[in-house]
């Protein structure tokens, strides 16, 4: 087990060196600069100063070499566009803002649609089974930015109940949550029903039917475990994919989270802040899938890895 | 003898999108205490699901027991019982071991879990006593170490050690009946004796019936006291092990009892197969089943369906030779001796 999560994480260290990158001569091949955004004519003299300060003016391969030289002190430099600012800093003061969205959402959503996806294949072919598929076509068809400016219109500007946008307090979180959580509402309550219905249909459920167990202790002891081990492999994939919604989310409700600095940055061309976001989701993604796996191991006795036979 | 188990006109359907599949069509039989009842014939003579009726395991709605059918354990009626009744009576009252050990058991549970499971369901005993129980049943099931394949999952065991713990699980409760529908077919041959002797030891030791549901003649040959040889949801033939190995009456029996291969030196003779495959269980069929592949086929076969004859007090056959207007004709079968 411990030689197989060795090699996971070198593997990972190999990931993140590759999007670290690509990300990096990818985005400097974009035409402009970070001035671009600041000043439209500014005299050589300055231009010149400022990229010397940055280190923009040296050889693109050199700049890459610095760059992987300050990664490896965990240093991911201070932000081209805004003086001053640390990409570090900017990043530790504002990824809690996403992650408390984030989370909520997610616990939220994964929560809500598994209950749905278990109601749903309880009641096959009825109207709550209808129903939840309405739901969960929904939530993945209609993208979340319709959404998120419906809720806007409805909540905020006809009944005024909730703010449309800012930061501050509870009322403030509502409605980016609720957008955000449908996303994993609709996966999970698709995904545990079909893997429910599948487990339903398993030979082990007759034969604990034929041990004479009530068909609730049979959903209880038999069902709801098996079936709900293929969604822990959803977990990661949700994680990110709820931090990578809230990009258009944050911007549009005005969240001071990270995904709003991100969308800021790359509009900006601030080289090192884009850098600096991406590794950092990279690193969520790939810890994120390491975590699903381990946990995977342990709770799926098939599964793993230690060997040691009886 | 007590008859513990008595099925009267068991008649079962399956709803398909192709219509009525009358899988089971009026079956008679019933079950003494202690004995070995076997069910012989092939894939889809409707034998799996007399079994899986018995312990009402089919679904409905897709599949339907007919009204007219009666399932009698100890004189109550089975498909009367409330969900209470029927899980007090399986498990604790008829048990069921099947075919694929592997798929059988529950992959992310330990075989000692279930096996505990099933002594917690029935009797009033805390965890720390069903697991001491448990231990004993796997050594009454001759699992080696058992205090260690207690927490072992099923994917760890092989495939005989598995279907040990089915047996394990399954005579928990000690049950007056256990079906075991085909139980063997899904090991290895070596594997197959060792748990045909095993069931027909732990019978005796705990006095439970067995309803052996199979397609291999060999296997029951040793075990069985009574055999039915069923074809197309009917029953063709019964009668005690001696008799339908001995003195068999119906062409269907006899090619069956032909096609089971012979260890000799001198044989070179060509194994025999019979020709043809069942009838499609949607037709209503109200002639013989057979018709179509006997060899001894007459023009009443075709449009009527033949009485039970009894030709002994526990021998029965439905065939239109034992008419006595039909012509006497050699038996089909000999058994060398």
């Amino acid at each position: 087990m411990s030689k197989y999560i060795l090699k996971r994480v070198l593997y990972m260290f190999l990931t993140l060196f590759i999007v670290t990158t690509l990300t990096f001569f990818l985005m400097r091949s974009i035409p402009g600069d970070p001035l671009a955004s600041m000043a439209q004519a500014l005299p050589d003299q300055i231009r010149a100063n400022f990229l010397a300060k940055y280190g923009l003016d040296k050889p693109l391969f050199e700049q890459y070499l610095l760059y992987l030289k300050g990664l490896i002190h965990l240093d991911l430099g201070d932000s081209v566009v805004y003086a001053g600012r640390s990409v570090s800093e900017t990043i530790r003061t504002t990824s809690p803002v996403s992650g408390f969205v984030g989370g909520i959402a997610l616990f939220i959503g994964v929560g809500i649609g598994s209950l749905l996806g278990i109601v749903a294949a309880l009641n096959k072919n009825k109207w709550p089974d209808f129903l939840v598929i309405f739901i969960a076509v929904l939530g993945v068809s209609v993208p979340a930015f319709v959404l998120a400016a419906l809720l806007q219109m409805i909540f905020a500007a006809r009944l005024g109940l909730l703010p449309s946008s800012g930061w501050g307090g509870a009322k403030y979180c509502i409605l980016p949550i609720v957008v955000l959580c449908l996303g994993p509402i609709a996966s999970y309550a698709r995904y545990v029903k079909s893997s429910m219905l599948d487990t339903l249909d398993q030979d082990y459920i007759m034969t604990a039917r034929a041990k004479g167990m009530s068909e609730s202790r049979v959903i209880r002891k038999h069902v709801l475990r098996n079936s709900m081990l293929p969604a822990v492999t959803l977990f990661g994939g949700s994680v990110v994919g709820v931090f990578t919604g809230s990009f258009v989310i944050e911007k549009m409700f005005s969240i001071p989270g990270i995904g709003f600095y991100y969308i800021n940055s790359i509009n900006n061309n601030d080289y090192t802040m884009i850098l600096g976001t991406t590794i950092f989701y990279a690193t969520l993604f790939v810890v994120m899938q390491l975590i699903v796996d381990c946990v995977y191991v342990v709770i799926d006795p098939r599964i793993r890895i230690t060997g040691e036979k009886i | 003898m007590e008859k513990i188990l008595e099925v009267k006109n068991l008649e079962v359907s399956f709803h398909t999108y192709a219509g009525e599949v009358r899988a089971v069509r009026g079956i008679n039989f019933h079950i003494h205490k202690g004995e070995t009842l076997a069910f012989v014939g092939e894939s889809g003579s409707g034998k799996t699901v007399t079994a899986k009726s018995i312990m009402r395991l089919l679904k409905a709605p897709l599949a339907e027991i007919k009204e007219s059918s009666s399932i009698l354990y100890k004189g109550r009626e089975v498909l009367q019982m409330n969900k209470t009744e029927l899980q007090d009576y399986r498990g604790n009252d008829v048990s069921m071991i099947f075919q694929d050990p592997m798929t059988f058991l529950n992959p992310t549970m330990t075989c000692g879990d279930q096996i505990i499971e099933s002594f917690i369901l029935h009797q009033d005993i805390n965890k720390r006593e069903a697991r001491q129980k448990a231990l004993e049943m796997l050594n009454v099931v001759r699992i080696p170490d058992a205090e260690k394949r207690l927490d072992a999952y099923p994917h760890e065991l092989s495939g005989g050690m598995r279907q040990r713990v089915m047996i394990a699980m399954a005579l928990a409760c000690s049950p007056s009946i256990l079906v075991a529908d085909e139980p063997t077919t899904a090991l290895d041959v070596t594997i197959q004796a060792q748990i045909m002797a095993l069931l027909n030891a732990l019978k005796v030791k705990f006095d439970t019936a067995i309803l052996l549901v199979t397609h291999d003649l060999g296997v029951v040959s040793n075990f069985a006291d009574r055999i039915q040889i069923m074809y197309a949801g009917k029953v063709l033939e019964e009668g005690t092990a001696m008799e339908i190995f001995y003195k068999p009456q119906h062409p269907y029996t006899w090619a069956l009892l032909k096609s089971v291969p012979k260890l000799s030196k001198h044989n070179k003779q060509e194994l025999y197969a019979l020709k043809g495959t069942p009838p499609d269980l949607i037709l209503p069929l109200e002639h013989c089943p057979f018709a179509a592949r006997c060899e001894y086929c007459m023009k009443i076969c075709r449009t009527a369906m033949p009485d039970r004859t009894k030709i002994t007090e526990t021998q029965y056959v439905s065939c239109w030779l034992k008419h006595e207007k039909a012509p006497v004709i050699e038996p089909g079968y000999k058994r060398e001796v």
